[in-house]
């Protein structure tokens, strides 16, 4: 393992990324067509159709679903078994999403906070987003790329509730954040909620929720009811496909958890918009590299 | 709903007969603009090298690239229009700007324009650049290119669409409507998820 070429994790970084902008995960589309069917407003029907012609589109000329190739997230998961350099990964991963940006070419959307220069190559000062996972008893490097745009992004919300507030509060709060987000994340997407742990991990936990296949309920029966309760009430609005007006309003609410302080219960909103776009590479210890969502 | 495919410039009748939630395709100019275009055209007073009378406008930074003297397109998309609100009331009294294509919608005193003038709000489906950038045909000219991605674009579409007409020439705004009806409902969603 000492000479594991690295050259496979960067190349992967960077097909990750342009996988992700080009191919929509196929339970996205799945959710999009049994949304589109479920759909009785002729507008919101005319809104789904023009979504599947981007698709379809960017499948036969492999271009872009959206301008807008957001900020580079990658979640790595190290199995037991995969001897690692950390560091290495690290920097593949940056010049990975570099490459990408570069050599396809896509617009950088990546900024300096004071002067707004761009770089045009999608990374910078703490980008990419990189989370590390481990794995006990696999022996592969796992990696899922998320292209985060910001009409979703933007509309992030976080709130550290208290005990007395009780679960009902939680409720509330994630369903007036979809109101008040409106047509701006691009509806119908997925509504990623994080639960507990402290103030930054309960947005990761939000991060991880959009990162799930469309619809796969969380495995505990009292959180995957409240997933399909607040699902429920987010379409009862009316908001719709786009924000003009619909029966669908989102794809799926998912919910990702974790324990807390005894005086505390956050909850965090992180939206994805309807091209939920991820892409995911398996690499094994032989270099060989398996792509997938 | 109606639907109705349309050719430029568009007259002010046409825009008339438009009602929310219309559906619009269009062949013919289309001028892209976008924050920095504004700013430049307003707060810095630079007059358009071309008539914008009777063209719809949308709100894009897009991905293009020059070889030789011609502009090609890469990823053409639409942004969310709120930031540009206060721009859009002289682009239709001043320069007699018909359409304004975007998402999101904008605000009161776009819709008041509007109807006093005879231009519609036209809304794309975000998202889909892909779609939109296969129905510009070509990037005919690039105004201000110092400005670029934040230019003067004029491009030339076919079959530009589908649009849903979200702001109408007779007050109707579609967004302010899905707002109102969220909110008449939201006393009943509130107790069916036991937090009201």
């Amino acid at each position: 393992m000492g000479d594991f070429d690295y050259n496979i994790v960067k190349e992967a970084a960077k097909q990750l990324y342009i996988k992700a902008l080009t191919n929509l995960p196929p339970d996205v589309r799945q959710a999009l067509k049994r949304a589109y069917e479920r759909e009785t407003q002729p507008t919101a029907k005319e809104v789904f159709k023009a979504m599947f012609k981007a698709i379809e589109i960017a499948d036969q000329k492999n271009t872009l679903v959206c301008q807008d190739t957001g900020l580079p997230i990658y979640i790595v998961k190290v199995g037991s078994g995969f001897a690692w350099n950390g560091a290495k990964i690290k920097k593949c991963l940056s010049e990975g999403a570099a490459g990408a940006t570069l050599d396809f070419p896509f617009r950088g959307s990546s900024t300096h906070i004071l002067t707004r220069v761009n770089p045009q190559n999608s990374v910078g000062r703490g980008l990419p987003v990189v989370y590390w996972d481990f794995v006990e008893g696999s022996d592969t490097l796992d990696i899922l790329m998320i292209p985060k745009g910001s009409g979703s992004e933007n509309m992030s919300t976080m709130k550290m509730f208290i005990p007395a507030d009780g679960k009902n509060a939680l409720k509330k709060f994630i369903l007036d954040t979809y109101i008040a987000s409106g047509s701006n994340p691009c509806p119908p997407g997925i509504i990623g909620v994080g639960i507990g742990g402290t103030a930054d991990l309960v947005m990761r936990l939000a991060k991880e929720a959009i990162a799930r296949p469309v619809g796969q309920r969380s495995e505990d029966p009292e959180i995957a009811q409240m997933e399909q309760d607040l699902e429920e009430a987010i379409n009862a609005t009316g908001i719709g496909p786009m924000g003009l007006g619909g029966d669908i309003s989102t794809l799926a609410v998912h919910i990702e958890w974790a324990y807390t302080h005894i005086t505390q219960n956050p909850v965090a909103v992180n939206t994805q918009c309807w091209p939920a776009r991820r892409a995911r590479a398996t690499i094994h210890p032989d270099g060989k590299v398996e792509y997938g969502f | 709903m109606a639907t109705y495919h349309l050719q430029t410039p568009f007259s002010e009748q046409e825009m008339r007969q438009l009602k929310i939630g219309d559906i619009v395709y269009f062949d013919g100019t289309l001028f892209g603009i976008r924050d920095l275009t504004q700013i430049y055209m307003f707060d810095q007073k630079h007059e358009p090298p071309v008539s914008l009378a009777g063209f719809p406008i949308i709100h894009t930074a897009p991905s293009l690239r020059k070889v030789g003297d011609k502009w090609e397109k890469i990823c053409v998309g639409t942004t969310t229009s709120g930031r540009m609100d206060r721009f859009t009331p002289a682009l239709i009294e001043k320069y007699g700007v018909r359409a304004v294509i975007g998402k999101g919608g904008q605000y009161q005193q776009s819709l008041d324009a509007m109807q006093k003038f005879g231009a519609v709000y036209l809304a794309i489906v975000g998202g889909a650049a892909s779609l939109e950038t296969e129905q510009i045909e070509e990037v005919e000219e690039v105004y201000w290119e110092h400005l670029h991605p934040e230019a003067l674009y004029k491009f030339r579409v076919k079959d530009f669409g589908p649009l849903t007409v979200a702001m109408d020439s007779h007050g109707g705004h579609r967004y302010f409507e899905i707002k109102a009806e969220a909110e008449r409902r939201l006393p009943g969603i509130y107790q069916k998820l036991g937090v009201a």
